[in-house]
């Protein structure tokens, strides 16, 4: 093996001269031939690592040398050898593919008699041909992401850095790029993903994992995730509650972290810890706890040394009827036409209050044309959408009075501070002073933002900006809360938070609907739906799509694997 | 429904602000404009370079060239030589005024005839030359008296004027009305063209639509702290004209509040109509040119409405501007009475209603 | 030396690929044109139709305290005057809320005594009352009624017989350049410079502050581009753009318009390019100072979009200006394009006044392009 692609020397990068440093003292290599995980938390400092690997950013300590260079002295033969797609792909929106691609041709100097060769390639590779035409804008997702990588992968590089390429993008796509990865790395580049995603972290053939700026692990995952073996059980067999199991798991001190995974609970027993018997989670005559093989996040959250909490203040605040059958959301033969394009033909669902209900779909399969119709957005094209009985279209403004929105990317006012925007969101939905006071308070307290009420939001980590959305959509305690992809690009350990909240929520009566790309996230679903080319193609709990979705009779492993063969299965039968 | 407006208020506010550019932008640099601008524009023709041919070498011709040369008008009083070197004096812009005294000139006084003075104008500059040309045969005329005098002749009886409201015709005092009026249009329009094609582009808009606010509601919350803005900005160019500038205050202080407001609203009207129109902030300020200056120059900010033919003077009935700038004239000067006002401010608000109503129903259109 | 040339090719190959997107994204966005050729045409059809210095009629209150024949001649003489339509009264009293509203320029007072006082030299029988609120009007006003009373008087002493003072020096005027003065004429060249100051200050900045704000800046400096090559990437489209509309203004205003051009297009075309490069310079600046379109529209039309609209010319005089504010004019380069373009237009290629303004045009352009330069900066801190 040749000398490492990229060497790290005890960096550290502080921005302004009495900030806090951003990077502290890292030093690792980076090889080629294979994938670097980058993983961590947000503002953990991934970015910026990336920026001062591609030579953008100056370390304000030590040095960096990529591909024989020095980052600060050949900067820019250094952009010769580096490829860099950073976060939201780097796209002219208003170009076309091709012309995207040409561009990029230009800015890498590709010679003009090797292009027709390079860009068939890398259509060929992205399976783009189809839409060169087309704006950049007007592509879903999935196909921007992979837009973006030929864009990067025009010349070809000997390091490709990748900035969170699998935010918002749906599970085909992220496996369709993970493919065209392996086959870069098959050629010899090196490439460093980076990632929120702790999954994805296990098809790295090495990871670094930072934490607020230092490194906390650096080597195979295998090595991380064999650390927590024999420290992870799943209960099974649940007939109560599932949440609530959860939330009593989380309360004994034998168990540190625990998530949802269909109808069981997954859980980390803290280290050198018994199993408690199963009695003791009073979660019914049927239930047991098996011991089960660690995941990465597993060991990733032990590593971290995280305690996650099950309860959650903001919901014991509120006191509302808990579960009943009564409808709260209802998709009544929604369908939106543009021009000749159906973007949703004839959606049909109805969700009861506290349930969990998810739409998952691939980019541009028309999930958010139907949320976007169940929140008044959109208006239907036929078909009625109703929200805790009343009819959107009738009276938009009751029936939006008793919704919460959390959009994707946290849509807040970025230039006013944290109290200012609980502030204005409170008013916005008719709160009285004295009752905002009190509502942000607690909510600024149970969501841990107190210590932030006057940072300007637009410069909050990414999982605070999270909790400041959640809060600005429940200051006026919704029946309903719609969540379009709410935790895209953020940690594992914010997630885990967000959904102690989500989870007290629902037990507490509050119906909600989210969007998700992330399947793990609809584990925590009790039913999902999956809308596939305008239509709702399968529906059910979790453990039911995995089972309809499972090859040759056996359920399917993941709900990503059912995902990707009921969309597979759709298509066959469209075909034939 | 007065709460959430309320809160849509305070969220625009403290969001221009915050904002440490957009505060000098929208807060202090207007009243700096006025002062520079008020200084810029005030047309006082002055000081202006003229070239003089003198062929003649008789008293009568070099008296009238130091009548020139005493005059505040003209600065430097350059004798040349021949026709010649005053068509070179004027086309290289040495000069604005070439002045000829021919070869008889004296004789035809002494003679009893009439004595040619030859004017040459640089009508690059049309305007200005027009009032050098005033000015300088306002000299000659009063040589003439003069030399009627000395001869005991007969003089024509003359023309008394005078001038109302302004009677030195001290150039900052119209100035700054006007100016002022352009300037407060400029802030209006600088705070609400780009704020809905903002919220579009960083997807807050969304929020906003699917909160309980009713399109009426946004465009009231959009509305009010523009105005706001608008009046602070146009309260400290009040306060700068009246301080540092000196310009008088005549008319009603409410007067001008009401009207500022119901201008301020119509503007913003205007604003918010292109910004709902726009996809993009880009497209906004786009359209937002394409509006002010043909506005501006309608507004007989720089040239008198009265000037134009009778279908553009029904152009200029609609433009916001140019009623504002008669109700500034109007109070500054004039202690213009509330009829006259009010003949300005109805079509003010009726622009108001009909963009504000439009930007409201483009907010819903666009939903669907 | 090979790998020399392979760098030039590449250099050009990158300026080359920057300039065909920034023109893709130019073309596909209507508005762009909207602003380069569109709005030209509009603001000269205003010049060339409505907008202008030149009086048509005022509208003006007379004042007959009692009416005689003399005073019968001389309202018709000012009835019959292209200048004025006029409103008769007996008391002048009954004007005055006119002259406040504006809706009379001015108040023409010819007293009771009138008929008595006409042709006694030293005594002023007529009286006109002007609005000081608008100057310019007052000023024509006043000197049309000298005019006409001067001619009247004259008249009227012939007819009677009575020989007045000789009218001892005469004046003769000519206004070179443009002998109708006409102001559109001059009005024009200052409205091709503030178009072109919106298309290459406040366009370029917003262009800039986009990429910031969509995240292309990143992915961009990610590439082998140099500062040098990122500007010229950038400004070749917008430069093509002014040049464009300007080239459609001044065809506009001299063949439908019929405004005079007297110079060669050579050096308009050459002078327009220095300039557009200062606009460009301001406009990139600008986009250095602030990340924000929002900010980047707001400073562009304070700091660039007015000060070309007040100091050069175009309407207010820069020579009538107090003296630290002539200065200030020095660093607009509108004031040195409008210039050169009125005596292109008027005059003719007029040597001394295209050699100077050229040198300060390209000294802004130098200085600002130079200021760009500096402040950008390559990394993204």
């Amino acid at each position: 093996m040749t000398s490492p692609l990229a060497t790290l020397d005890r960096v550290s990068m502080r921005f302004g001269n009495a900030g806090p440093k951003a990077i502290s003292e890292i030093s690792a290599e980076i090889l080629d031939g294979r994938v670097t995980g980058l993983v961590g938390a947000d503002g953990a400092g991934k970015t910026t690592l990336l920026r001062l690997i591609a030579g953008l950013l100056a370390p304000s300590e030590g040095a960096l040398t990529v591909c024989g260079f020095n980052t600060v002295r050949d900067a820019t033969k250094i952009k010769r050898e580096v490829a860099y797609m950073p976060q939201r792909f780097g796209l002219y929106e208003d170009l076309a593919v091709i012309e995207n691609l040409t561009l990029y041709a230009d800015l890498r100097g590709v010679p003009g008699d090797e292009r027709p060769e390079t860009f068939d390639r890398l259509l060929q590779f992205t399976d783009l041909k189809r839409f060169t035409g087309r704006l950049a804008g007007a592509l879903s997702g999935g196909m921007k992401q992979k837009l973006g990588l030929a864009c990067a992968l025009i010349r070809k590089p000997r390091l490709l850095l990748l900035d969170e390429p699998s935010v918002g993008v749906d599970p085909i796509s992220r496996r369709e790029l993970w493919k065209m990865v392996y086959e870069l790395v098959d050629q010899g580049i090196g490439v460093i993903w980076s990632t929120a995603y702790l999954d994805e972290a296990e098809r790295c053939r090495a990871v670094l994992a930072l934490s607020e700026g230092k490194l906390l692990f650096d080597g195979a995952p295998s090595l991380l995730t064999s650390s927590a073996e024999g420290r992870t059980v799943l209960v099974q067999g649940i007939e109560r509650d599932k949440r609530i199991v959860l939330t009593r798991a989380l309360d004994r001190p034998e168990f540190v972290d625990g998530v949802i995974q269909g109808a069981s609970v997954r859980l980390l027993l803290a280290e050198n810890a018994a199993i408690p018997p199963v009695e003791t989670l009073q979660a019914g005559p049927k239930a047991r706890i098996e011991a089960t093989a660690p995941r990465f996040e597993d060991a990733f959250m032990a590593r971290l040394g995280a305690r996650s909490r099950g309860r959650s203040a903001l919901a014991d605040a509120r006191n509302k009827a808990t579960s009943s059958d009564e409808l709260m959301v209802e998709a009544d033969q929604l369908t939106k036409t543009f021009g000749d394009f159906v973007a949703a033909d004839r959606i049909s669902f109805s969700i009861r209050r506290g349930e969990v209900y998810g739409l998952i779909g691939p980019n541009g399969a028309g999930k958010s044309t139907t949320f976007k119709m169940l929140c008044g957005l959109l208006q239907p094209s036929s078909g009625a959408a109703r929200v805790a009985g009343v009819d959107l279209a009738a009276s938009p403004g009751r029936a939006r009075s008793r919704l919460g929105y959390m959009a994707q990317k946290f849509s807040l006012y970025g230039d006013l501070s944290v109290a200012q925007n609980l502030k204005f969101f409170g008013g916005v939905y008719g709160l009285d002073r004295r009752a905002l006071a009190d509502v942000s308070a607690r909510m600024a307290e149970t969501l841990n933002l107190t210590a932030y009420l006057d940072h300007t939001a637009a410069r909050l980590p990414l999982g605070y900006k999270q909790r400041l959305a959640l809060a600005c959509s429940l200051l006026h305690d919704p029946d309903v809360l719609f969540l379009d992809e709410p935790t895209s690009g953020v940690d594992p350990r914010a997630r885990r938070e967000f959904w102690t909240h989500i989870n007290a929520l629902a037990s507490r009566g509050v119906t909600i609907l989210v969007t998700t790309h992330f399947l793990e996230e609809a584990e925590y679903c009790d039913r999902v739906a999956l809308i596939y080319r305008g239509r709702a193609i399968a529906g059910g709990t979790p453990d039911e799509l995995k089972a309809k979705g499972g090859i040759a009779g056996a359920p399917a492993l993941s709900l990503e694997d059912a995902f990707i063969n009921l969309v597979h299965e759709f298509d066959q039968e469209r075909a034939a | 429904m007065w709460r959430r407006i309320r809160s849509l208020i305070v969220k625009e506010l403290l969001a221009s602000v915050r904002d440490r550019q957009t505060r000098w932008v929208v807060l202090f640099s207007p009243p700096l404009l006025l002062i520079v601008y008020a200084f810029a524009i005030t047309q006082e023709v002055k000081d202006i370079p003229v070239a003089v041919v003198n062929q003649d070498a008789g008293v009568e011709a070099r008296e009238l060239i130091s009548r020139f040369e005493g005059s505040p008008i003209f600065s430097t009083v350059d004798i040349v030589d021949t026709m010649a070197d005053i068509d070179r004096a004027i086309n290289a812009r040495r000069a604005v005024l070439g002045v000829h005294f021919g070869e008889d000139f004296t004789r035809n006084l002494a003679a009893g005839r009439q004595a040619d003075v030859q004017l040459i104008l640089d009508g690059r500059r049309s305007n200005t030359a027009q009032i050098v040309q005033g000015y300088a045969t306002e000299i000659i005329y009063g040589y003439n008296l003069e030399l009627a005098r000395r001869q005991s002749a007969p003089i024509i009886s003359d023309v008394v004027s005078r001038a109302w409201f302004n009677p030195n015709f001290r150039p900052l005092w119209y100035a700054a009305p006007a100016l002022f009026a352009v300037l407060t249009a400029v802030v209006g329009f600088m705070v609400s063209t780009l704020s809905v094609a903002r919220e579009r582009e960083l997807g807050t808009f969304e929020q906003l639509l699917v909160s309980p606010l009713h399109p009426i509601e946004i465009m009231i919350g959009k509305t009010v702290p523009a105005v706001l803005i608008g009046l602070a900005s146009a309260a400290a160019m009040l306060a700068v004209a009246w301080i540092a500038l000196g310009v008088p205050f005549r008319g009603s202080l409410p007067l001008l509040i009401g009207g500022t407001t119901v201008f301020l609203i119509s503007i913003v009207g205007i604003g918010l109509f292109i910004s709902s129109l726009a996809a993009t902030q880009q497209q906004a300020v786009i359209g937002l040119f394409f509006y002010m200056m043909p506005a501006v120059l309608l507004s007989g900010y720089a040239t008198p409405v009265e000037n134009m033919p009778h279908w553009l003077q029904w152009f200029a009935e609609t433009d916001p501007i140019m009623h504002f700038i008669m109700i500034c004239k109007g109070v500054f000067l004039k202690d213009a009475p509330a009829s006259y006002i009010w003949a300005h401010v109805w079509p003010m608000a009726v622009i108001a209603v009909f963009t504000l109503a439009g930007g409201a129903w483009l907010f819903r259109k666009k939903i669907g | 030396m090979r790998e020399r040339d392979l760098e030039f090719s590449n250099r050009l190959m990158r300026i080359g690929g920057l300039i065909r997107k920034e023109t893709a994204q130019v073309m596909r966005d209507p508005s762009n044109l909207l602003v380069a050729v569109i709005l030209p045409i509009i603001l000269l059809f205003l010049f060339g139709y409505g907008v202008s210095f030149d009086p048509r009629h005022f509208d003006v209150g007379l004042v007959v305290e009692q009416p005689s024949p003399e005073s019968g001649s001389f309202t018709a003489a000012l009835a019959n005057s292209p200048y004025f339509r006029i409103e008769t009264r007996r008391d002048r009293r009954d004007f005055e809320s006119d002259l406040v509203s504006a809706r009379m320029k001015a108040i023409i007072v010819v007293p009771a005594d009138f008929a008595s006082r006409a042709y006694r030299a030293d005594s002023a029988p007529i009286q006109v009352i002007v609005d000081g609120a608008d100057p310019n009007t007052a000023e024509l006003v006043r000197t049309y009624v000298r005019m006409l009373w001067a001619n009247w008087i004259t008249q009227e002493s012939i007819s009677r017989g009575q020989s007045l003072a000789p009218s001892y020096i005469q004046t003769k005027s000519r206004v070179w350049f443009n002998p109708e003065v006409l102001s559109r004429n001059y009005l024009v060249p200052g409205s091709v410079a503030n178009i072109l100051m919106l298309i290459g200050a406040l366009l370029t900045a917003l262009v800039v502050a986009r990429e910031w704000e969509r995240g292309t800046m990143e992915a961009l400096l990610a590439t082998p581009i140099s500062i040098s090559e990122f500007l010229i990437g950038k400004i070749a489209p917008y430069f093509i753009l002014g040049v464009i509309s300007m080239a459609i203004s001044v065809a506009v205003a001299v063949f439908v318009f019929g405004v005079p051009f007297r110079g060669s297009f050579l050096i308009l075309a050459a002078l327009s390019a220095i300039f557009l490069i200062a606009a460009l310079g301001q406009g990139l600046f600008i986009s250095t100072v602030t990340r924000n379109q929002l900010v980047a529209a707001q400073i562009s039309i304070m700091t660039a979009f007015l000060p070309a609209f007040y100091f050069s010319n175009f309407v207010f005089e820069i020579d009538s200006m107090p003296a630290p504010l002539q200065w200030l004019s020095l660093t607009v380069p509108a004031r040195y394009y409008v210039s050169s373009l009125q005596s292109l237009f008027l005059a003719g290629d007029v040597a001394p006044v295209i050699i100077a303004d050229s040198i300060g045009l390209a000294a802004t352009a130098v200085a600002f392009m130079a200021l760009t330069a500096l402040a950008t900066k390559k990394r993204l801190a």
